[in-house]
Parts: structure tokens; C-alpha cells; sequence
């Protein structure tokens, strides 16, 4: 222990005695700790086991999609034979068209979302910012296991049959029960798990803006907030203002479709239904409603819930880039400015879903202009992190690579999105798979890239232990390609005009050809999906036998690494005081090591002599 | 090891870009060249997009790649320490923007050509040749009785015709596009055109085929569980042969059964 650190009397060291951070050890059932937790780390790690479970349920129905595509009306593999043993195990259409919807909806709303709010968010926000917990650790608890009511209706929806008109669930298609065999009860408990998922997702957000603007340390000033706090906290201002809309949508919906049977009538409003349609046969349909109302309020949180989907993996990546190319990040404010500009802009641009919708040509146009214009943020943060890279010192090890891949996918997501930008060129590419490609870049390309690389990172925090690196290089390896192989030839069914959420594209002559680029698709999906078992094993396997490790395995200098890997109930030992910004890597004047803490108060300098920083924790 | 990873991430935007390069003698491309003077000028734009983003794709995957090499290749024990650079952010906030507001501008002509009604070639819109309505899962095509211009409400002596849509060439016709139940959309791949059909609403589309032919026409909107099976034609020919269709469809529909002078004289040919 150098002089230098007693004199200024800072010591963050393991040599504290672990119950010294004033919270007073009581004893905890089980449940309370482990189940019906208020603590912000252990409901961190509940989202991210329930999300990465979601994780494989959501890729088997991917699975299952591309097999039809590629091999339409062949035996499913291994399950077709339980599944249709009626037809000898080939699937149906209103099978395949229920495939699509739930693979969408699980990713979306039991993967993306709350892997990166609610295990992300959970875990990190109040380490990163110095607080000993969340702003208010029930509703936290509530936001969890207001999943599972959420997980209850998906799934009695699959039991019925699973929902049927796409995870955008345009009405009328949503909205009449005799449109399509599944759009009976199916539908409904779908939008009943939308919106717990919504209740879910709002008192996170409440949670996470209420945290990070009221306790952070002492000296957290807001420009010293990591990337990632500041990209969590543009999420749930996002999330609160946009969800509401949907949760409104939804229920408009709901109240269109709800039918007791034969003692209550239901409710019968026609929002969404124009009358005097006939739709199978059915009486026509009374009502002045319109259709495109619900595109509107759908896409007005869908849209902005795309940045949902993205902005905290941005934030995260910048956050492990830095670390690992020991290199402050590029243009620290125009990251956080350009995020911000996303958010905004991302307010109103949802139109662009629906230039083929029949709504104002005028608004076409605005639309248009205002969502090239989001491209230029994301332009912005793609230089920035190149320029984060250029001249570091880099360790390219595992979460280094999976940000690396963000980055790359990125740039891909973001240049295709022009085509879909630019209305004339959409008028052909919509609902093409130009469209698929374009967003799997950035759900999987992007977002998961950057997820992956931030469980390889931050587990040693979570568990006190590595993950294994070997397994860990071979897993990226072949997600990455297996991830190429599978999405980039949908840019080219996409010019080649290959509709999306076709059972049977074969039918018609002119794509036909398509078939063998189809079958090799899958192939790379199936190769992308069982790498995803070497993540799996790693993660678990690590858990209990990964090499332990200290406080800061990384040499990361944000907060989270002063406290004890894991962190206990109250996370600090002592109530962290920040003294700088969250990218002091490689400061000129530094003699023992590459980096300073937050922590780390101002050097003095005594008589010319730069005095030593205090040492790093291992 | 470092090598390898920087090679690896050097080489998959090089297998990306040949790949895309060979993708056309593939006919992984357009399903021909567009037939319609609109659709031509949207695939020009296309192309200018293209151009575009694959000067950025592959600046920004050098750039990433040569910041990676030369990090590999780094064995100072320090990083750069740099926080950043205004003059950089301000160029490359300024071009991009100079960029994606030139596309945006570019392309709203072709737009407002192809949507605007007060742009819509003239005679278009006083005289649609048909009504197409979108219903699961077929497409239920409605023309006027020869002579006759279209009406809002079907008439008595309106023709009818299922999944084959015919109209001339060279001349510019209007189509009125509605939908009977849920949403379907209208897409022609060949002649570029997309517009969504929706319940309660008639969206009127015109356009212009120049070349003659049979072209598919698809559903683009989720419309149940039969959405791939939408299938219908277009059928692109002279202007006679289409006069001449009309009238033969007239024929066989106020056909009453009862052999006339002049279909006896046919069947005898």
C-alpha cells in the first residue's frame, strides 16, 4: 500500500471487513433472497436467467420458421411427428403464420427488452451510479414478477394456439375473430402479455430515471456517467413516454375483440373496424373505425421501442470498448448528445413503418426527411467508437470481440435502413426480406453482439468468477458466421422481391430459384443456434467453476469495479465518492498501471515528482 | 491470435462485397429490369443508394479494420490518450448530413409522382379501368362495361374477373385498390409497385407498363393464413387485345345459354 494513498485516506481495498458498509447483516429466508428479492442485483440476475431461457425458446421458433422456408411442407425434423401427427409431420400454414408471431414477440418482448433494461439495467445502474440499491427496491422486485403474468398469457396463447397476425398485429386481422383459425382467445391473451410486459417495462423505467437522477454518489456529476448509465436513462424516458401509447392501443384492441360467451356480451367498441365488411362469411361488420389508427399508435411506441431494443447495448459497448482498447472513449458529449438526438427524433419518425399504408402522401415525405435525419446520430456514434479503437492498446479477447461485431453488424443495419428510409425505393423493398435483414442487423448484428460481449464482461461482477475464454472465442466465431451466412443473403431475396411471412414463396414462378440461397440460410441459422448452447454452457458451467477473481479483473474504472466481486447487499463497502470521468484510461503522468478509478481523488503533485496513484485491486 | 481476429473481422466485409457482386448473374437480383418508366426511375435510385452505402461500408470497414491491424500491431505499453476531437466530430456530423438531406430531397419527386393524385398522369383519374378488391385470399377484379366509366358502386353491366388483372400498354390506367375483410397489399415486383389495401378506405394507384407480358401479382401484407396463396396476374398487352378482352368478357357474361346466329357461325369455323 503506497504512502501516498493512507495520506489521503482512501482505501477501497478487500482489507475492509465485508459487513463494514453500514447496512447491518440480517438474515434472509431463501424466498426473500432468492425469489421475492428487493435486491437490484438479484432481480438483475432473475431477468437475465428468465431472458436467456426466453432466448432459446424464441431462436427454436426461428428454427422452425426457416425450416419451412427452406424445405416448404417436408417434415419438420424431431418434433414434427409429436406436432402434426395428424399430417405425418409437416407443418401447417396457420402453423407457420403462428411460428413467425410468437418468434417475434418472444425476442422482442421476452429477450431484447428485458435482457437489456431489466438484467442490464437491474444489475448496473446502481453500481455504476454509487448507490446502494434502486430508488424503490419493491416496485423493482414488482417489475419482475410482473413478467410472469406476461409469460402465463403468451403462453396460454400458445396453448390456444398461438396468435397469428404478426407481432405488429395489424387489425383487421387482429381484431375479428373469424379472420384467421388462431385469432380467437390466442389473440387476445397476446395482447394481454403485451401490455403486462408494458406494466412490467414502466416501473423499471420509473425506477431507473428516479435512480439515476436522484442517487448518484457524491461527485457522479451527470458528464461523469458511464455511456451506459446515460444510454439506460435515455431508454426509460423513451419507455415512459411511448409506452403508454401502446398500453392505450392495446386495450382499444382489446375491447374491439372481448366476447364473454353467452352471459356478457363484451364490450364490442369498433375502433379499429370500418363498417359493412364480410369477412369468411361472417355477418358484415358495423363500426367506423380505421385500421390505419391502430398502425399509428402501434408504431408510435414500436418505433421509439426500437431504440429501446438498441440504445443500452450502445451504451454498453462503448462502455467495454474503452475498457479494452485502454482508451478514453471518442467524443464522450457527441456520444451522449447523439443519443439523445436518436431518442428524440426517434418520436417521429414512426410513420416510416407505413409508407405503403395509403395514409398522406405529405407525410410520406416528412417522415422520410425526418428519418434520414436519425441516421446522422447513429453515423456519428459509428465513428466515435472507430475512433475510440484507432491507436488503442487493444486486448482482443472475448467481450472485445462480440463489440467489435456490434460495431461492424451495425454499420451494415444502418446503411441498409436507407433503402427503407427513402420512400420510393421502400415502395418495393417493404415487407420484403430487405426488411428482415435490415433488422436482424441491428437486433441480432447489433444488440446481441453487444449483449453477449456484456455478459462476458460484467459476469465476473455477477458471479465473482470468468467465464472461459477459449469457449467463449469459439462461440463468437461461430455465431458470427453462422449470424453473416444467415442474414446477408436476405439482402438479396429482399432485391429479388421475396415477400416475408410467405409459407410457401414457391408458388410463385419468379422465385422459385430462390430456394437453394433459402436452404443455406437455414443451414447457417442451424449453425448460429447450437452455438448458442456453447454460451449457455459457458454461463453456467462458470458459475460454478470459472476462475474466481477480485474486485476488477478488467481494470475497468467504473464504480462497479470498487466493490467486491459479487457485491454484497449494499453493494459498497463505503459510499463511493467520484472524483473524475468514467474514461480515464491510459492519463498521461501514470507510473504503475494504465488507468484511474472514479474513485481515484486528484494527484498531488509534490515538488515536481508525480506522486503514485493508489494500486489497482486484484 | 490478435492477427487472426483482425483478419477475420478484415475479411468477412471482402466475402460480403463479392458475394453482393456475384449476386446478380445468380439472379439473386431484380426479377428483371423494371417495365414500368416509374419503377425504372425507382431502381435508379436504388442504384444511387447503393453506390452510396458501399463507399461508407467499405471506408468505415477499412477504418475499422486498420484501427484494429495497427492496435495489433501496437506494442507501446500505452494507449493514444485522446478524448476526441471537435473539428472531427463537426465533419463527420456535417457530411452525413449534407448526404442523407441530399437523398431525401432526391427522391421526393419520385414519390410525389407516383402518390400525389394532382401529379397522376392526366385522364388517369377521371377514368379508372378497374376497381381491384383484396379479399382472403383472392383478388376480385372489376371493370366497366365497354364505353362505360367505372363507378363507385358496382352496376349491373360492370365485368368481373378473379386473380387476372388486364390493362394496356403504353397508356397510363388507374386502378382503385380496396380491400373486402382485413388488410392485404398490392405488389406488383416487376413493375415495382407496392400499396397496402385497406378495409374501408379506396387508395386509387396508377401506372404505366411499357412492355408487354404476364407479371406476377402478390400480397405483401399479412393477411392470414393464406397470404402466400394470394397469387393473381397482370397481364400486360395491346391496347386491342385489352378492348377485345372487355368484350369478351361482356359476351360471356350476359351469356344466356341460348345458341345465337353468331356464336353457331363460330362454333362452325
Amino acid at each position: 500500500m503506497s504512502t501516498a494513498e493512507v495520506a489521503l485516506g482512501h482505501d477501497h481495498g478487500q482489507a475492509h471487513a465485508p459487513d463494514a458498509h453500514g447496512h447491518g447483516h440480517h438474515q434472509q429466508s431463501f424466498i426473500q433472497k432468492y425469489v421475492f428479492s428487493e435486491d437490484h442485483k438479484m432481480i438483475g440476475l432473475q431477468f437475465l436467467f428468465t431472458t436467456l431461457l426466453m432466448l432459446f425458446l424464441g431462436g427454436g421458433l426461428a428454427l422452425g420458421v426457416r425450416w419451412q422456408v427452406a424445405f416448404p411442407w417436408t417434415d419438420l425434423p424431431i418434433l414434427g411427428r409429436i406436432l402434426f401427427s395428424e399430417t405425418g409431420g409437416q407443418m401447417s400454414p396457420e402453423f407457420y403464420t403462428m411460428l413467425f408471431t410468437m418468434h417475434a414477440t418472444v425476442m422482442i418482448f421476452l429477450v431484447i427488452i428485458p435482457i437489456l433494461a431489466g438484467a442490464f439495467g437491474n444489475f448496473l445502474i446502481p453500481l455504476m451510479v454509487g448507490a446502494d440499491d434502486m430508488a424503490f427496491p419493491k416496485l423493482n422486485m414488482l417489475s419482475y414478477w410482473f413478467m410472469w403474468p406476461a409469460i402465463v398469457f403468451f403462453g396460454l396463447s400458445f396453448y390456444h394456439g398461438g396468435a397469428a397476425a404478426g407481432w405488429t398485429s395489424y387489425p383487421l386481422l387482429s381484431d375479428l375473430r373469424q379472420s384467421a383459425p388462431y385469432s380467437g382467445s390466442a389473440q387476445t391473451y397476446w395482447l394481454l402479455g403485451v401490455t403486462f410486459v408494458g406494466v412490467s417495462s414502466m416501473m423499471g423505467s420509473v425506477n431507473y430515471m428516479t435512480t439515476i437522477i436522484n442517487m448518484r454518489a457524491p461527485g457522479m456529476t451527470l458528464f461523469r456517467m458511464p455511456l451506459t448509465i446515460w444510454s439506460m436513462f435515455i431508454t426509460a424516458i423513451l419507455q415512459a413516454f411511448a409506452l403508454p401509447v401502446l398500453t392505450a392501443a392495446g386495450f382499444m384492441l382489446v375491447f374491439d375483440r372481448l366476447d364473454f360467451g353467452g352471459y356478457f356480451e363484451g364490450i364490442h367498441s369498433t375502433f379499429f373496424v370500418p363498417a359493412g365488411l364480410v369477412v369468411n362469411n361472417a355477418e358484415p361488420t358495423v363500426g367506423g373505425g380505421q385500421p390505419l389508427l391502430w398502425q399509428h399508435l402501434f408504431w408510435f411506441y414500436s418505433h421509439p421501442a426500437v431504440y429501446i431494443m438498441l440504445l443500452p447495448a450502445m451504451g454498453m459497448v462503448s462502455d467495454i470498448l474503452s475498457c479494452m482498447c485502454r482508451k478514453p472513449i471518442f467524443g464522450y458529449k457527441p456520444m451522449v448528445y447523439s443519443m439523445a438526438a436518436i431518442a428524440g427524433l426517434g418520436f417521429i419518425v414512426w410513420g416510416h413503418h407505413m409508407f405503403t399504408s395509403g395514409m398522406n402522401p405529405a407525410l410520406g415525405m416528412t417522415f422520410m426527411v425526418s428519418t434520414m435525419m436519425i441516421a446522422l446520430p447513429s453515423a456519428v456514434k459509428v465513428f466515435n467508437w472507430i475512433g475510440t479503437i484507432w491507436g488503442g492498446r487493444v486486448q482482443f479477447n472475448v467481450p472485445m470481440l462480440n463489440c467489435t461485431a456490434f460495431v461492424s453488424m451495425f454499420i451494415v443495419g444502418g446503411l441498409s435502413g436507407i433503402f427503407m428510409s427513402s420512400v420510393p425505393t421502400d415502395i418495393y423493398f417493404h415487407d420484403t426480406y430487405m426488411i428482415v435483414a435490415h433488422f436482424h442487423y441491428i437486433i441480432f448484428g447489433a444488440t446481441l453482439f453487444g449483449v453477449f460481449g456484456g455478459i462476458h464482461f460484467w459476469f465476473p461482477k455477477m458471479f465473482g468468477r470468468m467465464m472461459n475464454e477459449t469457449v467463449g472465442k469459439w462461440h463468437f466465431f461461430f455465431t458470427f458466421i453462422g449470424f453473416n451466412g444467415t442474414f446477408f443473403p436476405m439482402h438479396m431475396l429482399g432485391i429479388a422481391g421475396f415477400p416475408r411471412r410467405y409459407a410457401d414463396p414457391y408458388l410463385h414462378p419468379y422465385l422459385e430459384h430462390l430456394m437453394p440461397l433459402n436452404q443455406f440460410i437455414t443451414y447457417s441459422a442451424i449453425l448460429m443456434g447450437f452455438a448458442q448452447f456453447l454460451m449457455l454452457g459457458n454461463f453456467f458451467v462458470s458459475i460454478f467453476n470459472g476462475k474466481k477473481i477480485g474486485r476488477n479483473p478488467w481494470n475497468a474504472n467504473g464504480l462497479e469495479w470498487t466493490a467486491p466481486s459479487p457485491p454484497g447487499h449494499g453493494n459498497f463497502d463505503i459510499l463511493p465518492v467520484v472524483y473524475r470521468g468514467p474514461y480515464e484510461y491510459s492519463t498521461p503522468g501514470q507510473v504503475d498501471r494504465d488507468f484511474l478509478m472514479q474513485t481515484d481523488p486528484p494527484v498531488r503533485k509534490t515538488a515536481g515528482v508525480v506522486a503514485a496513484a493508489p494500486t489497482a485491486h486484484h | 491470435m490478435r492477427k487472426f481476429w483482425v483478419l477475420f473481422f478484415m475479411f468477412w466485409p471482402i466475402a460480403a462485397i463479392v458475394y453482393s457482386a456475384m449476386s446478380p448473374s445468380y439472379h439473386w437480383w431484380f426479377p428483371g429490369a423494371s417495365v414500368t418508366d416509374l419503377g425504372q426511375r425507382i431502381d435508379n435510385l436504388f442504384y444511387l443508394i447503393l453506390i452510396i452505402i458501399t463507399v461508407v461500408f467499405i471506408g468505415t470497414q477499412i477504418a475499422l479494420g486498420y484501427a484494429l491491424w495497427k492496435a495489433a500491431h501496437n506494442d507501446d505499453d500505452k494507449a493514444q490518450f485522446s478524448h476526441g476531437s471537435h473539428n472531427l466530430e463537426v465533419i463527420w456530423s456535417v457530411a452525413p448530413a449534407v448526404i442523407l438531406l441530399f437523398l431525401a430531397l432526391y427522391q421526393m419527386d419520385v414519390w410525389r409522382d407516383f402518390r400525389v393524385k394532382a401529379y397522376f398522369p392526366e385522364g388517369t383519374i377521371e377514368t379508372p379501368i378497374a376497381e381491384v378488391t383484396a379479399r382472403q385470399f383472392e383478388w376480385r377484379i372489376r371493370y366497366p362495361a365497354p364505353g362505360k366509366k367505372l363507378q363507385p358502386k358496382p352496376q349491373p353491366d360492370d365485368l368481373y374477373a378473379v386473380n387476372e388483372l388486364r390493362a394496356p400498354i403504353g397508356r397510363a390506367v388507374m386502378i382503385q385498390l380496396r380491400s373486402e375483410d382485413v388488410q392485404h397489399a398490392f405488389f406488383l415486383p416487376h413493375l415495382r409497385i407496392k400499396q397496402d389495401a385497406i378495409p374501408g378506405q379506396i387508395i386509387p394507384i396508377w401506372f404505366k407498363a411499357e412492355k408487354k407480358g404476364i407479371y406476377e401479382l402478390l400480397c405483401a401484407e399479412l393477411c392470414g393464413w393464406g397470404h402466400y396463396k394470394m397469387r393473381a396476374q397482370l397481364t400486360v398487352e395491346r391496347e386491342v387485345e385489352f378492348q377485345g378482352y372487355l368484350k369478351k368478357l361482356q359476351a360471356d357474361q350476359n351469356y344466356d345459354g341460348f345458341p345465337t346466329s353468331d356464336s353457331v357461325a363460330k362454333k362452325e369455323e
